[in-house]
């Protein structure tokens, strides 16, 4: 064929090149010896190709909107619309979160996030005494349906979608939520939104969890169930990369990790007896975007492919919805540097790009000063504009996936498919995911990467810029965002006033026949729902599962 | 003799984030060191009695959630209670902004490294202030 | 106050500081230790060990928290193996007993093997020496469990428990020469998993073949769910009741006696033999010797014994010897 000779010919020419090239070298070197990506992948000279010789485009790409997905889960992309830029928020209290969100909707935010403090994350109310010095650090202080009413305070829940980072009490704030909105007059078929509720890569990498493994699947799949009769158009999962990336993986890992953590719910959802379709339409990821534009989109692409071809072929999803990998993106928080933070701003841009050029739904971008403290409005701002700017002005969102046939692109997203699929079958032969977290194989495959990673910062092998290499010396940053001390006293005042107010045989009656049905295989949705609505605080629901489930105890393998 | 420096790497708080604490202890090992890791969710209590039972030369506190102000102190304060800071240097690193490290050191951190230090620098700083002579 | 007597009145820092030492060889610390033995043996001393990966550092909790229960005082040595490359270790067993922490009746030490084979380190016999002083009335020695021949432990410990999982597979076979003389009581932890049954039977017919006066019992347990902890607490305190009244307890202690003192006097030997330039340099000049083969190992090995024994009748004077 015409093809074949047209690509033997190519392979002479390359081979000519490749020699000339080589004789050149000894005048003019090329910068290092070894060039790779931001994750240590090998990077080649020049790809042609060659380097696709087996390429297949309707099996590996597909078109927009159809399967494998590769090339987006939509058929026109940010053509029809833009991505829901949607910041991650959430301060101290309710009453300045609630202000929070009311300005960044005013500033032409689509959707909420909503961050939590770390003793929420937890379980635990802000009068317990691990909540010490914690209360309203990290996020919003909820302690009750009482703080939640607070703050979604004149925000009108048929409106927004709201995103949640909550994980471990994940059913506890969903009840909340719902709660709040029925108030509202809102039914919960209104509801659009997401919790995250992925345990899987707490145990990993992000260090929240409350209860062991086997009663927090649990809890998992009583929300896909309760939520796909009553709350059918919430994102009941959101699984993340996020973290694993966060914690020193490389792309490769980040894919693998998550999508077999998505494989662990997948299977236990469909162990409890759900139809797999009846669920995996609502399955949602959260992936990390980092400085390696190319790699990060290849990887983006690569995970869309895997996922498809996962659900369908492993686990015989027939809505194409189930197939779909929807998801949202953060830019990469430890590619912040303390030093110059004004650079910060560049970097974000950069991820911004990668996230859009990977197809993504929704996008938080990081403010420069977040390795220093919670950011500033002012800073918060410039993160959003960056959005709109790459949205508005770069044209990248004018057509849809407009690198794909690119020899390099499609070369790494074959390859990341495939070291990825290599990392999965080997935890699949391990048990799965939460059998290769509890030997801590996962968590020490992170750990390599990011002790290598340091390493060839501190070698000077891997150019932070400011940080290793073009540094200067400057003052200490001003102007930080400060979270007021006097918070955790008012929480818990709150909670005195509430403990007083409330009707409490009410609460204990709720409490008990919660912990009752936690004993049976009943779903527990309801049973949280009606002590949420009482006025049961956070810490008394979880506290009561904790007296039934136990606590998990951190695998670490160093 | 020549003995191993003993430091005991902990996680204060609720803060999940162990990377850096992770990295650390590696690299103390890497540099000879016997690392006590004593994981997540330690309260300055637990920290402090396990200090004393392992005799190290150094803690090393990680924290991320901004509750550095409150927590790195206490563990000061205890072991003073105890009436072992005499013999063991605090340190701290994490998200910790430049403006609050002066205060810190005032309570007895001896130095803190934020986000971005390399390893070597914490090692050399161990290796050059310790407070019992090897 | 004299840190040997600060230590026999309970004081966790003195107790700390003197394991440190002897972990460094301090020779005030082994006078104070030589002084006070005398003292020492009222502890109970059990060993735990088994494979990687079955779960040891939270069964030890388990089981520390059981002994409370019972009014028992517990002191624990964790050992973890130390790199031969860097020197450095990490040791992580406190992860899982940070509850303990703040327990007074419980003191935890964490050491590394720093170049001793074997499951333990130099120092644990010294160890469980101090934390017998300090007054606690269980030692738990928790070895590396690199899965290797741990046969220190029997050295240290009057009772051993042995903790296997099941899913080990062929392992069981690999390691049961080694386990089967080693374990005084035995458990399956994890018992929730598949294949417990077998692997308690396994465990159970291996046993069944060895014909000594104590069959070591069989438990299951799943430490992270606090069960079958009574049972391996019950099972020991048992083993321990069988020693006093066979008189194998002290027959053991005799036996352990023994090859302390003479692991003590071999380190002693190479210590000694190394300690002055004037000793290296006769060394150095006999190792030359042998390698040119105008001396044999085995001559020159005696010859090191002979210069040893006049040196010491010689009151530890460095005469040259030159036989």
């Amino acid at each position: 064929m015409a093809d074949n000779e047209k690509m033997d010919a190519l392979r002479k020419k390359r081979q000519q090149w490749d020699e000339k090239t080589a004789k050149s070298l000894q005048k003019f070197p090329e910068r290092k010896e070894k060039f790779t990506t931001g994750s240590n992948e090998p990077v080649e000279r020049l790809y042609t190709p060659l380097d696709l010789e087996d390429f297949d485009y309707e099996a590996q790409l597909g078109l927009p909107g159809e399967y494998p997905y590769t090339r987006g889960v939509q058929p026109t992309m940010y053509r029809g619309r833009f991505w829901t830029m949607r910041q991650y928020a959430g301060f101290a209290t309710a009453e300045e979160s609630n202000k929070r969100y009311k300005y960044l909707l005013d500033a032409g935010q689509t959707g909420l996030s909503v961050a939590f403090d770390l003793p929420t994350q937890i379980g635990y109310d802000s009068d317990h005494a691990l909540s010490e010095g914690e209360v309203g650090k990290v996020g919003v202080a909820i302690d009750s349906l009482k703080d939640m009413e607070i703050l979604f305070d004149g925000i009108p829940l048929d409106k927004v979608s709201t995103s949640m980072t909550i994980n471990a009490p994940a059913s506890v704030l969903l009840a909340m939520y719902i709660a709040v909105a029925e108030k509202q007059g809102v039914s919960p078929d209104q509801l659009r939104g997401t919790i995250q509720n992925d345990i899987l890569k707490e145990y990993i990498a992000r260090g929240t969890y409350i209860f062991p493994v086997e009663p927090s699947m649990r809890l998992i799949t009583n929300i896909f169930e309760y939520c796909s009769k009553e709350v059918p158009q919430w994102n009941t999962i959101s699984i993340s990369g996020y973290h694993i990336r966060e914690a020193g993986s490389s792309a490769v890992q980040e894919v693998a990790f998550t999508l077999a953590d998505g494989m662990a719910y997948v299977e236990a959802a469909i162990e409890t007896g759900l139809e797999v379709d009846s669920f995996a339409p609502r399955l949602s990821f959260f992936f990390n975007a980092h400085n390696d534009l190319l790699e990060e989109v290849a990887k983006f692409r690569a995970a869309r492919r895997i996922w498809a071809k996962l659900m369908k072929e492993k686990y015989g999803a027939k809505n194409p919805k189930s197939m779909m990998l929807k998801f949202h993106t953060q830019t990469a928080g430890s590619t912040l540097t303390a030093q110059q933070p004004d650079n910060n701003v560049v970097r974000v841009a950069i991820q911004t790009l990668a996230a859009v050029l990977g197809g993504t739904q929704s996008l938080h971008t990081n403010s420069k000063d977040e390795a220093l403290a919670l950011p500033t409005e002012d800073s918060v701002r410039v993160a959003l504009r960056t959005q709109q700017i790459v949205a508005h002005e770069s044209g990248v969102a004018e057509t849809v996936d407009p690198l794909a046939g690119s020899y390099y692109v499609e070369s790494l997203t074959n390859k990341i498919e495939e070291e990825a699929m290599a990392y999965i079958n080997r935890i699949s032969e391990m048990g799965g995911a939460p059998a290769a977290i509890e030997k801590g194989y996962i968590q020490k495959e992170i750990m390599d990467s990011a002790y290598e990673y340091q390493k060839q910062i501190e070698k000077n092998e891997r150019i932070i810029v400011g940080l290793n290499k073009f540094q200067v010396k400057e003052g200490a940053p001003k102007g930080l965002l400060r979270v007021d001390p006097s918070v955790g006293e008012m929480q818990e005042k709150k909670l005195e006033l509430l403990r007083q107010e409330r009707d409490n045989q009410t609460v204990t009656e709720k409490l008990a026949t919660l912990k009752e049905a936690a004993g049976t295989d009943a779903n527990l949705m309801p049973y949280i729902l009606d002590a949420v609505k009482a006025y049961a605080t956070l810490g008394e629901i979880c506290g009561t599962l904790r007296d039934v489930f136990g606590e998990y105890q951190q695998s670490v393998v160093l | 003799m020549d003995r191993p420096i003993r430091v005991l790497v902990a996680k204060p708080g609720l803060d999940g984030h162990d990377r850096g604490a992770k990295v650390i202890a590696r690299a103390l090992r890497d540099a000879g060191m016997e690392v006590i890791y004593t994981g997540l969710r330690l309260t300055p209590e637990q920290i402090v009695q396990a200090a004393i039972q392992e005799d190290v030369d150094v803690v090393a506190l990680s924290i991320l959630s901004g509750a550095h102000g409150h927590l790195l102190p206490k563990v000061v304060n205890l072991l003073k209670q105890e009436d072992a800071y005499d013999e063991i240097l605090v340190l701290g690193g994490g998200v910790i902004p430049e403006e609050d490290i002066p205060g810190l050191k005032e309570k007895g951190i001896a130095e803190v490294f934020t986000p971005g230090t390399p390893t070597t620098v914490t090692i050399d700083f161990i290796q050059n202030n310790l407070k019992r002579k090897q | 106050m004299e840190l040997g007597q600060r230590l026999l009145e309970g004081d966790k820092k003195a107790a700390a500081r003197m394991i440190s030492l002897i972990e460094n060889d301090d020779p005030h610390a082994l006078e104070i230790l030589s002084e006070s033995y005398q003292y020492t043996g009222k502890a109970k001393v059990i060993g735990i060990t088994g494979p990687p990966g079955a779960g040891k550092s939270t069964l030890v909790d388990k089981v520390v928290k059981q002994l409370r229960a019972r009014g028992k005082t517990v002191g624990v040595i964790a050992v973890d193996p130390t790199s031969p490359f860097t020197g450095g270790s990490i040791l992580g067993d406190r992860i899982r007993m940070s509850d303990l922490n703040l327990d007074p009746g419980v003191f935890i030490r964490s050491m590394g093997t720093r170049g001793h084979l074997g499951g333990l380190s130099k120092a644990t016999l010294g160890a469980v020496k101090i934390l017998d002083l300090l007054g606690k009335d269980f030692i738990l020695i928790e070895t590396v469990g690199v899965g290797q021949s741990e046969v220190d432990i029997v050295k240290a410990a009057d009772s051993v428990l042995m903790v296997m999982v099941p899913g080990l597979g062929d392992d069981i076979q690999a390691i049961k020469a080694g386990i089967m003389e080693i374990g005084d009581v035995f458990v399956v932890n994890k018992a929730d998993r598949d294949g417990a049954d077998r692997t308690k039977m396994e465990i159970e017919m291996m046993l069944d073949f060895s014909h000594q006066e104590w069959r070591p019992p069989v438990s299951m347990a799943v430490a992270v769910n606090n069960k079958g902890i009574d049972e391996i607490v019950d099972n020991l305190e048992l083993h321990l009741t069988f020693l006093e009244e066979s008189g194998k307890l002290m027959e053991n202690r005799v036996k352990n006696s023994e090859m302390e003192i003479l692991d003590l006097s071999q380190t002693a030997l190479l210590k000694h033999m190394t300690r002055s330039d004037d000793n290296r340099a006769w060394l150095r000049g006999l190792a030359e010797k042998i390698a040119r083969r105008e001396l044999d190992p085995y001559t020159g090995s005696q010859m090191v014994l002979d210069k040893m024994i006049t040196q010491s009748i010689g009151g530890g004077k460095d005469e040259n010897t030159e036989s």
